[in-house]
């Protein structure tokens, strides 16, 4: 508690002791009033005085205002217990609506704990200083010791080391860094001291940009929220125009057909309306709910933009994906060798060296399928026949590796392969020598993903792909998606989603997901735009509207189960609160309930709906 | 010129009174206040002297709601 709230409480409490106390004493008249009046001013005076700054300013309905006039009005009716309970309670709302939103930010704050302090900048003389973060001009060099937060996003220059990215990732297994890795801040240093050059300036820098985003994501508002502006905005001045009403039409009717009604009894149902009037229960938990989401989302590494993009991740029912670098970890590796007389890492050993020098992917997965550095010396009359493969020369032999129309150049007939793949023949002195098959490979968990999302309610799964109609549908098989669009061009992708988007019945939406790279376009263009692997990538962080830090596809069905719950906790909160007040506004102008059951709804509906909204926090188990 | 500031305010409607306020004030081109954040986002007309614009935000502010706090 801070200092304002502890006064606060101090007021709150002398001022029931007060009234426990004036409620046991036989009192009458004027001295009764007097007395009264005491824990009144005690507990509300700051609630007078707004309200009449805010008349002041012309701005008369706020809560203050009803407030003031729900409790001068009942001491005007000698109701004085009342007047000054429904100030209290009021009070003992507005503390605990204090507390707990602090409390709730901070322990979001506390999830998103990874603004660095300071830097150790090393100077040019060799000496190491710390300063403030901000104010280490791009290209210094800086220490970060074992233990430390990388302050600056940059390059490393000296030293190796492992880093701890569960801050930014939600991802426990470290991560090595050695001499030119580049690193990004909000990384913990686990092992080593490491030399840093910075490429960036600390505004500009990961973590600087990720606690923007999830600190301003609550700026734009979801449908949700409008909604409940709106209502605010209605509620409140029908509420008092409705307890005007009550207080004159009865009375006046009464009056008309010969039957007097006390004025007083319908003044008082009037007050205890005003006293239902604020809609504090719902102005606090909607809000809240969404903040408390977004933050738990990105402790686990999911970062959401904006409430409005929680809001469609709930509705999503279809999931677009593209292929590579989403599903498939976009790197090629050897699968099988076929039709080889050789043994097949004789083969590959052949095929690695004719490559050696090549930078192809295909021709790097080789190598890396060999296991070893290819001996240059064993190689000469390296020769790339543009479109087709490599010919070379390996311990003496000629060994041309590359397509089927390669084989035909060098005089053999190639084989053809049933796989699925990319397939690279070789021909040693002119004599087919078998094909290697070379795959992406589907990433570890895209099965478990892909179920993950139809047990989250995700009806139609498609992948997008511009690689051959065989190798998509290989993939799609084997993850059991519903769809495949394959040898798109990057123009076609957008087109297709067009189609898929159109499909779509009323108030399901489309999410895409992309690794933000060259997909832009796509990502914009659908209901929600999900980028993966971002970790590090700016261009995929302003594209998208969801952006998983890590490229584990298991985290689309947890940001979606993210979002599911948030929403839940956020319907469950408008219902029970406006349900609550309907309720006692009917029974108030009835007169079954008075003003102490109007307080009490109005605090206790508050209370619970701000203890619901915190548990949008918790979303680790789900 | 934008900048963001830490703010003190208790409630919703308070922290939207004193955007209300901080927008109306001489020097201040646009501002947005995050309750949830407790942050005030200025952005500056064009020449505008931040401090003497930000001592009047304050001030402005401060009437709609006594005891908010900006620090600046």
């Amino acid at each position: 508690m801070n200092k304002k709230q502890k006064k606060m409480l101090w007021r709150i409490l002398a001022a029931a002791a007060l009234v426990l106390v004036l409620l046991f004493l036989p009192l009458d008249g004027w001295l009764r009033f007097a007395l009264f009046m005491a824990p009144y001013l005690i507990v509300g005076y700051d609630i007078l005085i707004k309200a009449f700054k805010g008349i002041r300013n012309g701005q008369p309905f706020d809560e203050n205002f009803l407030m003031a006039i729900a409790t001068v009005g009942a001491i005007a009716l000698g109701e004085y217990t009342e007047g000054v309970a429904v100030m209290l309670f009021y009070q003992i709302g507005e503390l605990f609506q204090s507390y707990a939103v602090g409390k709730s930010r901070r322990s979001i704050s506390a999830l998103m704990d990874i603004r660095p302090d300071s830097a150790n900048l090393l100077g040019e003389d060799g000496e190491i200083s710390e300063v403030n973060p901000d104010e280490v001009p791009v290209g210094s060099l800086i220490i970060v010791r074992p233990g430390e937060k990388i302050p600056i996003d940059g390059v490393i220059v000296k030293g190796e080391t492992s880093l701890d990215t569960a801050a930014l990732t939600g991802e426990s297994i470290p991560r090595e860094a050695k001499e030119g890795s580049e690193v990004i801040s909000g990384c913990i240093n686990l092992s080593g001291v490491v030399q840093i050059r910075t490429t960036k300036e600390f505004g500009e820098s990961t973590v600087s940009r990720i606690l923007d985003l999830v600190e301003n994501a609550t700026s734009r508002k979801s449908r949700s929220e409008n909604f409940i502006s709106k209502f605010a905005r209605i509620y409140t001045p029908v509420v008092c125009i409705g307890a005007l009403a009550l207080a004159l039409v009865p009375p006046l009717v009464g009056a008309l057909i010969g039957h007097p009604t006390p004025f007083t009894t319908w003044l008082y149902r009037a007050l205890t309306f005003l006293v239902i009037s604020c809609p504090c229960a719902l102005v606090i938990s909607i809000p809240l709910s969404f903040f408390a989401g977004i933050g738990g989302a990105s402790a686990q590494g999911i970062l959401i933009k904006g409430s409005n993009y929680l809001e469609t991740l709930s509705e999503v029912r279809t999931v677009v994906m593209d292929k590579t670098g989403t599903l498939t970890k976009g790197s090629f590796e050897v699968s099988g060798v076929h039709h080889s007389p050789l043994a097949e890492s004789e083969l590959i050993e052949y095929a690695a060296h004719a490559e050696a020098y090549s930078t192809h992917p295909i021709s790097r997965s080789l190598v890396a399928a060999y296991g070893k550095e290819p001996d240059t010396e064993r190689i000469s009359d390296v020769r790339e026949i543009s479109g087709k493969g490599v010919i070379a020369r390996v311990d003496g032999k000629e060994i041309a590796v590359g397509n089927d129309k390669l084989m035909r150049d060098v005089g053999c007939d190639a084989v053809e392969c049933r796989s699925v793949g990319t397939i690279v023949h070789v021909a040693i002195d002119g004599a087919y020598a078998g094909h290697i098959l070379i795959c992406d490979v589907v990433k570890d968990g895209a099965k478990e993903a892909i179920d993950a999302m139809r047990a989250a309610g995700v009806k139609k799964t498609v992948m997008l792909t511009g690689d051959i109609r065989a190798v998509g549908e290989d993939v799609a098989k084997r993850l059991g998606l519903d769809e495949v669009k394959s040898e798109l061009l990057p123009g076609d992708k957008v087109s297709a989603l067009e189609t898929l988007l159109a499909q779509n019945a009323t108030g399901e939406k489309l999410a895409f997901v992309g690794d933000g790279i060259n997909d832009a376009p796509v990502l914009s263009r659908a209901d929600i735009g999900i980028a993966m692997g971002a970790l590090g990538s700016d261009a995929a962080i302003e594209a998208a509207d969801v952006v998983l830090m890590d490229d584990d596809p298991g985290k689309i069905a947890k940001a979606i189960r993210i979002s599911r719950k948030c929403l839940r906790i956020v319907k469950e909160n408008i219902w029970f609160a406006i349900g609550v007040k309907i309720v006692c506004l009917a029974l108030g102008a009835l007169g079954l309930a008075g003003m102490w059951a109007a307080i009490f709804a109005d605090v206790g509906v508050m209370v619970l709906a701000v203890l619901n909204a915190v548990r949008a926090l918790n979303v680790k188990s789900l | 010129m934008k900048k963001s500031y830490k703010i003190e305010v208790d409630c919703a409607n308070c922290a939207q009174k004193m955007e209300d306020a901080a927008k109306k004030t001489e020097g201040v081109k646009d501002a947005v206040v995050n309750f949830m954040a407790l942050k005030m986002t200025v952005e500056f007309e064009e020449g505008a002297a931040v401090k003497e614009t930000m001592e009047r935000v304050l001030k402005n502010c401060r009437k709609v709601e006594s005891d908010c706090e900006i620090e600046f």
